[in-house]
């Protein structure tokens, strides 16, 4: 069940990437897929959808981002980092991106109300956020793990009038949360659309949150030629579902000579049972009804993941991510805790930026890469700032007051 | 090993009355999950579903999903299914359907696994996230180990969709009551009623006949009683998995036994037919498993 390759890999579309994608959905929930796929495909095609879209992304998230040179860390790095600055986004990510895409498509499928999963808590914030916009009720299901690990973002998130739902069954991490998020979708699908924050699920969710990423590639592409005079020698971006990620490398597919290089959570370490490298220690299967590289037992259990970014925190990959690495167009490394810490501190300190620890994979990945390619030009996506993170970021460096240190 | 009938060989001799009851594999632990399959098939159970415990059960409801999670805690492997199929079937002669989640099988090798469940004397597969049009590997290898193939729909499925379960089904179509998740509940939608409608009148359409046994939300004799008004069999889940984890064997007997009762008084609005229907005839051999 696959389909041919399109001539440029930028115009490949679902529902199959090679052999992952599809949809593996429970029969109830099939006729709202079948919707949402039916509705998206009109949306693509509509000026005036696009149009309201573009107007949003401008208006409301701030768009175009920002590409920032980061020559201090380029100095010590000893090649050309250049920073898309998605942390400078209304809500702190590139999650509000897609976010606002779907809400729209949810609005001309009639819904009323927002559900969504949420790791790190950044994509559960962009959702209430959207939902307060466009005045629809809104749940977020987060891992229990996670509402603890992620405690500011829960307040964010209900100050903005969600409601925040842990979730303890299975390891209470974010692929839980998608497991109850997709139970209540089955019993509320008639007046909920189900926002899944991530290129992963089944179809259209990849293909669709993949375009609503894309500008971040785009622009990108654009700035850097502007900036630089040329393309970059690689882009570099985190993976955990990998939005980000695809939002960056979509513009560049068709750049042959031009790296894509996804950096995966390695935990406590490639060579340790605790980690996130559903591509790199992953077999193919079946996991929140798509085909795709998981973490899994020999008997098709899924197997938990760990990361100290929540929002890396995934035994699964998207399903296009899954066939470029398969044809070879992008490849994907692991960066432990400690190598995404050292690279937090490094950005924080040489540029004032402070970055989610989830993107802090990413220019972990660009350091690394630096020392192998001295002088080249690299194009980092910074996802998401740090903001979420001072508590975890605290404890990891023991800056934090002893007082803080007992919350 | 006791004689074999099939599943829709049983739902027939209960004159379109049948009760099926689910368990999960290993739950509390394999010896009990057998004796407490053996046990609800005695206390008047037509087919027996065998729950295979996922660590992603996205169908399955809180009583099902904890069940489910301190099986897999306790270490459960896929062997101890086809150990339970085999010691089960040896000891009765209802129909062993095993419910399960596509990624086991799929990593289990899908014609292995078939090849397994057959040998150990299973009856064929529930599959709640494998719609017909994924199943062609499934499809092949059912009609290779003559196993039957039971797939959902669902209140919200189109016409071309139930077309395509019926077709696709062997054994019975499974009726989703009510769009949601496994659980007890206090009434069983309406729904269910018109759903069963609407599968019997495309299998008319498509010129065969297809048997329907609703699920979700059934707990109660009452409940069953009036499932089976309208359809050929009544599937309880939640309410048997919170007994067995409650009372033991005995306290999971009694519930299988006070739901039966739900199956004796009066008849079925349309009974099903007395002849088998081409797409869903089985004239599957007694078989003999060895496990």
């Amino acid at each position: 069940m696959t389909d041919a390759p399109a001539a440029s890999l930028r115009d490949h579309h679902g529902p199959w990437f090679g052999g992952y994608g599809g949809v593996f959905m429970p029969e109830p929930l099939m006729a709202a897929i079948d919707e949402l796929a039916a509705c998206y495909e009109a949306c693509k095609v509509d000026p005036a959808f696009q149009a309201e879209f573009a107007r949003l992304s401008r208006d409301y998230t701030g768009r175009p981002s920002m590409l920032t040179e980061a020559s201090r860390l380029s100095e010590q790095a000893g090649a050309r980092i250049l920073l898309k600055r998605e942390d400078l986004n209304h809500t702190g990510s590139h999650k509000i991106n897609n976010v606002l895409g779907q809400a729209l498509v949810a609005q001309r499928l009639g819904k009323t109300r927002l559900i969504a999963e949420t790791g790190a808590g950044q994509h559960g914030v962009a959702t209430a956020t959207a939902a307060a916009l466009f005045g629809m009720e809104c749940v977020v299901y987060m891992g229990e793990v996670d509402t603890e690990r992620q405690a500011l973002n829960v307040a964010r998130m209900r100050l903005l009038g969600a409601e925040v739902v842990p979730v303890t069954s299975g390891s209470r991490t974010l692929k839980d949360a998608i497991n109850e998020g997709l139970r209540d979708w089955v019993a509320n699908v008639d007046s909920t659309h189900y926002l899944m924050g991530t290129v992963a699920g089944p179809h259209p969710f990849p293909e669709m949150v993949r375009d609503f990423h894309r500008a971040i590639g785009e622009e990108a592409r654009e700035q850097t030629i502007a900036m630089t005079g040329g393309l970059p020698d690689a882009v570099l971006a985190c993976v955990g579902g990998g939005s980000n990620a695809m939002g960056i490398f979509h513009a560049f597919l068709d750049d042959a000579d031009v790296q894509l290089i996804g950096l995966e959570a390695a935990g406590d370490g490639a060579d340790t049972e605790r980690h996130a490298l559903s591509i790199e220690r992953g077999e193919p299967g079946l996991l929140h009804g798509m085909r795709t590289y998981l973490l899994q037992d020999g008997d098709g259990q899924t197997l938990e993941s760990h990361s100290i970014s929540a929002g890396l925190d995934y035994p699964g990959v998207g399903p296009e991510h899954a066939w470029l690495h398969d044809i070879g167009r992008a490849e994907y490394q692991p960066v432990s805790d400690a190598e995404a810490m050292e690279a937090f501190l490094a950005l924080t300190r040489a540029e004032g930026i402070i970055p989610a620890i989830e993107s802090a994979h990413a220019i972990a990945g660009a350091m690394r890469l630096a020392r192998e390619l001295p002088g080249s030009t690299l194009l980092v996506s910074l996802s998401g700032r740090g903001d979420k993170d001072v508590a975890t970021a605290g404890r990891w460096f023991d800056v934090l007051d002893e007082d803080a240190r007992q919350q | 090993m006791t004689a074999r009938i099939t599943t829709e060989e049983a739902i027939r001799a209960s004159g379109g009355r049948a009760l099926i009851g689910y368990l999960p594999a290993g739950f509390p632990d394999l010896a009990t999950s057998i004796e407490a399959a053996v046990a609800i098939a005695e206390a008047g159970c037509t087919a027996i579903e065998l729950g295979v415990p996922y660590s992603d059960p996205g169908m399955d409801g809180p009583v099902i999903q904890a069940a489910t999670q301190s099986t897999l805690e306790r270490g459960f492997r896929l062997e101890e299914l086809f150990e339970a199929v085999a010691a089960i079937t040896a000891r009765t002669s209802a129909p062993v359907l095993v419910m399960t989640y596509w990624n086991p099988v799929l990593r289990y090798g899908v014609d292995r696994f078939a090849e397994q469940l057959a040998a150990a004397g299973g009856a064929g597969l529930i599959t709640p996230d494998l719609t017909p049009e994924n199943a062609a590997d499934w499809l092949a290898a059912a009609e290779r180990h003559d196993l039957d193939r039971v797939f959902l729909a669902a209140p919200s499925s189109s016409d071309a969709r139930i077309d395509r379960a019926v077709e696709a089904s062997r054994g019975f179509v499974y009726t989703v009551s009510t769009m949601g998740t496994t659980g007890a509940r206090t009434d069983v939608d309406d729904a269910a009623r018109a759903l069963a409608d609407r599968i019997a009148a495309r299998a008319a359409a498509a010129g065969t006949t297809a048997l329907r046994c609703v699920g979700l939300g059934i707990s109660t004799a009452d409940q069953v009683r009036d499932v089976l008004t309208y359809a050929d069999g009544a599937i309880v889940g939640s309410a048997l998995v919170r007994a067995l984890g409650a009372g033991g064997v005995p306290a999971v007997r009694e519930l299988a036994a006070s739901l039966a009762a739900g199956t004796l008084d009066g008849g079925p609005a349309d009974a099903a037919p007395a002849i088998a229907p081409s797409s869903t005839a089985s004239s599957s051999p007694q078989k003999d498993a060895s496990a």
